[in-house]
């Protein structure tokens, strides 16, 4: 595959993780897990942080390894 | 160690330390090793971000409006997953332009108007202004937390008077610093790399003091975030604290703010010049893109517990935003609050640092060069250098800007908490996304667009955030925000047309985008652009197209002397002949210069002065036009169809070869076939005609010889019965060779012992072999032998095998071994014997149709005799044996030396 193909898979890759990461960081997924836990703790911000976490991991995975997919 | 002096002391020693990492990272640069050509320096400069708001604020916001604090990172880091996209173009353009600042930016794309560039750096002043009061703010608090605990800071505060307030010497201070560092060359040169390197330290130590805070607090002040979480859970007060319903606005103030942080992380002044003017290298974007969003995450995986904590514990009558000091304080702490109290300097310093330059920048570029160069009086008076002017322009800049912030701060500042002044900067700041970010893809986007777009959001920006705040603070009569201006219910600052339940962020950022986008695109559609703007707008909109990169715009006429003499006067003669090293100056002054020393003399003259400005100045001297429109996009055109045509061509030579090499491939397995069938009907034939040959000759003998004697005429009436017999079964060799390759083959598989079925065999050969004088040894290692298999043809393959190693066992002394044994889950039957053996390379192609080994007698080299065989046998073997699932080869006699063929047949299923 050339050049100008691959980067072109990364970048569809890439938006398809922007438009997860809206999505999770957006209201009606953000309302599912604004409840609280049996403590009475809410689940949000933890959420949040995994969420972001999982995020970060892919477009790392995404930006370093492009060389490497065919 | 909370004295004032040793504060003191290790606050200027800090900020030595800074002007010492600057200075290094300024040097290195100098030679030519760049301390940040790297992207890790890179994304720590980008986390200028995170200022003292971030890191005091944010343990206030989350004590007062729960997790909506972490919107303020979420959105930058949706923008830094769009950098491949965004950031990139941006950069793409910022370095083939040459430009030195948002406000450069935005004027550039629209004609490089320098009223645009004015207005942008105008809002730039008055909104982030309070800004950088902010952290001055956060400076002399935290400074008062620290020296004054356990008395609250507040009180202190109000006692300080003028020249004994700290924020005043910090702010002097930093401005020397930025005098230093970000105003020490002109030529072109609108990077500072010594400012970058103390910024992407500052990052670092901010980050370990506040991890280092967040660690004691979770682990020592309580026993894990278990412990603390659960006494957070019993505590009823704090039950709700982390929920939704904590976020200011509900789910519309989580979107508004999420946006909010997302348009502002690119259009912040002090972001804009991290991100976009001072990167070095656009690769380096790409690992920023995920590092930058990691940072975040670290610096603010404690604000929860921290803030939590600090509602828990009774940390004195201390604001949230101070918890960060309070906590450490309270455990009786000195040298971890004096960390923290470093942490919150580093974040404070390097966002003032950054942004001041920056607006300096914009200040001499955008409002005083362009006034300069209009005056007559100035024009006349030029001939002198005026490099010092602009140094001095842009120094005197520096401190105005920053007493500008102190006195925000000493007049307005004490009624704001951190977060909210933060938040008004972010929303003026948004107010310059559209015409940047429709300007970067929309071609049509026009100046008058722009600007009246940009008038409006900015103005209602002033009447729903700025003027309410200034009212809260006293100097407003605070009746309009309650009732609305002239009493007008509709007109309510927070409530503008009866939008009420909002907050008032994401209430400010609805109207004000509404205004500037609508505005903008309106106005955009109704007005003409001037030439010169078409030409930047298609600049802009195809930054990424490679054509554009090294292509010379200008074909207006002047002599080189001119253009040397124009930025000698302005960047001065050292800067002019770095800048002019390339071009041969060794030819005359008065020859014309060539297009591209214009182009380069401008883009220097706008790395220093900005574009608007840096046109004028080209243009006093040239003669012509720069390339219209219409020249921009015959040459966007040319080379966009040029790389398609490029593409489509490579595509088609690509499959071509693919196709040629298929057909090659075709043709020569076609051979390979032809030559096959030929040999193999020779070799029938031959085989075939071999036995006939020696039949006809014995009947001829018998026909003609009528006087043999009788038992002459019994021998050769066997002989034509034994060839007869080899004939019939030459020829049902042949068909069942014809069946298997043809897969017509019948076979009738069923359930059979294979110890018996070779017992068997043995016993069919046994005699021939005797008689031939070939020792027969048989090693039957398995009781039975259940497989699946057709019994007369296994029965075949069995006696072809021990028939084969008899005929090529040794001549003196033939022996032969057949060994049966279980190998996992199959069977092997191998038989071996003492003769030659078969080389490596012939292994394979003794399972070829008609292929013949030639017997070499031991003693002579020579071939002995007729091969014996027809050739036949072992293919025909391995076609039954791997119809019935096994697998037939040749391996090395492991007894007998010579050769061992090795028959394998999975077990029968129970």
């Amino acid at each position: 595959m050339n050049e100008s193909r691959r980067e072109a898979r990364t970048h569809a890759r890439l938006i398809a993780l922007i438009c997860l990461a809206v999505l999770f960081f957006s209201p009606p997924l953000v309302l599912i897990f604004d409840r609280p836990a049996a403590q009475g703790l809410s689940w949000l911000p933890l959420y949040l942080f995994v969420i972001w976490l999982i995020v970060i991991g892919l477009a790392a995975w995404l930006m370093e390894h492009r060389q490497e997919d065919s | 160690m909370r004295t004032d002096p040793v504060v003191l002391t290790v606050a200027f020693g800090y900020l030595a330390l800074l002007f010492v990492i600057a200075a290094w990272g300024d040097r290195r640069a100098e030679k030519g090793r760049s301390v940040i050509g790297s992207p890790t320096v890179y994304a720590l400069s980008i986390a200028v971000y995170c200022t003292a708001w971030t890191f005091y604020g944010s343990v206030g916001r989350a004590a007062e409006s729960g997790p909506s604090f972490l919107l303020i990172y979420l959105g930058p880091t949706l923008a830094m997953l769009m950098a491949p996209f965004m950031i990139r173009k941006m950069v793409r353009i910022a370095s083939t332009q040459r430009i030195t600042s948002i406000a450069d930016f935005i004027s550039a794309r629209y004609g490089k108007s320098s009223s645009l560039g004015a207005l942008v750096a105008l809002i730039a002043l008055i909104g982030i202004t309070p800004y950088i009061a902010l952290q001055l703010k956060a400076i002399t608090l935290s400074h008062a937390v620290l020296v004054n605990y356990p008395e609250a800071a507040e009180f202190q505060l109000a006692d300080e008077s003028f020249w004994v307030d700290k924020s005043f010497w910090v702010a002097l201070v930093l401005a020397v610093f930025i005098i230093l560092f970000g105003t020490r060359h002109l030529d072109a040169s609108e990077r500072h790399e010594g400012m970058v390197a103390a910024i992407a330290f500052e990052s670092l130590v901010k980050l370990v003091a506040f991890l280092t805070v967040g660690v004691f607090v979770v682990f020592v002040m309580f026993n894990g975030p278990m412990d603390l979480f659960s006494q957070v859970a019993d505590s009823p007060r704090l039950v709700g604290a982390l929920g939704l319903d904590a976020v200011p606005g509900g789910a519309t103030g989580w979107v508004g703010t999420l946006v909010l942080a997302f348009l502002a992380f690119l259009t912040l002044p002090r972001q804009f010049q991290v991100l976009v003017v001072e990167n070095v290298d656009e690769r380096h974007l790409r690992r920023a893109s995920w590092l930058f969003p990691l940072y975040l995450v670290a610096i603010n995986l404690f604000v929860i517990p921290i803030a939590m904590a600090g509602m828990l514990l009774p940390v004195g009558n201390s604001d949230p935003d101070s918890f960060v000091l309070t906590l450490p304080l309270s455990a009786g702490l000195e040298g971890i609050p004096l960390l923290v109290f470093i942490g919150g300097l580093s974040a404070a310093t390097g966002m003032v640092i950054v942004e001041t330059i920056a607006l300096s920048t914009m200040v001499s570029n955008q409002l005083v060069m362009p006034l300069l160069l209009r005056s007559k009086r100035l024009q006349l008076s030029s001939q002198g250098e005026l490099a010092g002017w602009l140094l001095g322009i842009r120094r005197v800049a520096i401190v105005l800007i920053l007493l500008l912030g102190y006195l925000y701060h000493a007049l307005i500042g004490d009624s704001y908490s951190l977060v909210t002044i933060g938040l008004v900067s972010f929303a003026a700041a948004a107010q310059f996304a559209p015409a940047l970010l429709i300007g970067m893809y929309w071609r049509g986007a026009t100046r008058l667009g722009a600007s009246l777009g940009l008038i409006a959001g900015f103005l209602i920006w002033v009447y729903t955030l700025l003027l309410p705040g200034f009212a809260q603070s006293g100097w407003l009569n605070p009746g309009f925000v309650e009732q609305g201006l002239w009493g007008l219910g509709w007109l309510r600052p927070y409530a503008l047309f009866g939008l009420e339940g909002w907050d008032i962020y994401s209430h400010s950022l609805l109207w004000s985008m509404l205004a500037n986008v609508g505005i903008l695109v309106g106005v955009s559609l109704f007005t003409r652009q001037s030439p010169l703007e078409q030409t930047q707008a298609a600049l802009f909109t195809n930054a990424m197209n490679p054509g554009l990169q090294h292509t010379s715009l200008w074909r207006g006429q002047t002599t080189r002397g001119e253009l040397q003499s124009l930025l000698s006067r302005y960047l001065g003669a050292n800067a002019t002949a770095r800048i002019l090293a390339d071009q041969k100056s060794s030819r005359d002054n008065s020859d014309p210069a060539p297009p591209a020393m214009i182009a380069r003399a401008e883009q220097a003259l706008s790395g220093a002065l900005g574009s608007a400005s840096a046109r004028v100045l080209i243009n006093s001297v040239v003669r012509g036009e720069a390339l219209d429109l219409e020249s921009i996009l015959s040459i966007l055109d040319t080379t966009s169809q040029t790389l398609e045509y490029n593409r489509r061509l490579e595509q088609k030579s690509n499959e071509l070869a693919k196709i040629g090499e298929e057909l090659r491939a075709a043709n020569e397995r076609l051979r390979e076939l032809d030559r096959l069938k030929d040999e193999f009907v020779a070799m029938v034939s031959h085989e075939l005609r071999t036995p006939l040959t020696s039949i006809r000759a014995f009947a001829e003998i018998l026909r003609d010889g009528k006087d043999l004697p009788e038992d002459k005429r019994t021998h050769f009436l066997e002989v034509v019965v034994l060839e007869s017999q080899r004939l019939s079964r030459l020829i049902e060799e042949i068909l069942d060779l014809a069946r298997l390759e043809s897969g017509r083959l019948t076979l009738t598989p069923q359930q059979l012992d294979l110890v018996s079925l070779t017992r068997h065999s043995v016993d069919a050969v046994h005699r021939l072999q005797e008689d031939r004088g070939v020792t027969l040894q048989v090693d039957i290692e398995v009781d039975e032998a259940p497989v699946i298999g057709d019994p007369d043809r296994l029965e075949q393959v069995i006696i072809n095998l021990l028939d084969n190693a008899g005929k090529f066992a040794d001549d003196d002394d033939p022996q032969v071994r057949l060994l049966l044994t279980r190998h996992e889950q199959h069977y092997r039957l191998s038989v071996e014997d003492n003769g030659p053996g078969i080389a490596e390379e012939e292994r394979e192609r003794v399972f070829e149709k008609f292929h013949q080994i030639k017997r070499l007698s031991s003693s002579a080299g020579k071939a002995k005799g007729r091969p014996r065989g027809s050739g036949l046998g072992l293919p025909i073997s391995r076609g039954i044996v791997v119809h019935l699932g096994g697998r037939l080869w040749v391996e090395d006699a492991p007894q007998l030396q010579g050769a061992c063929l090795v028959m394998e047949l999975p077990q029968a299923p129970e």
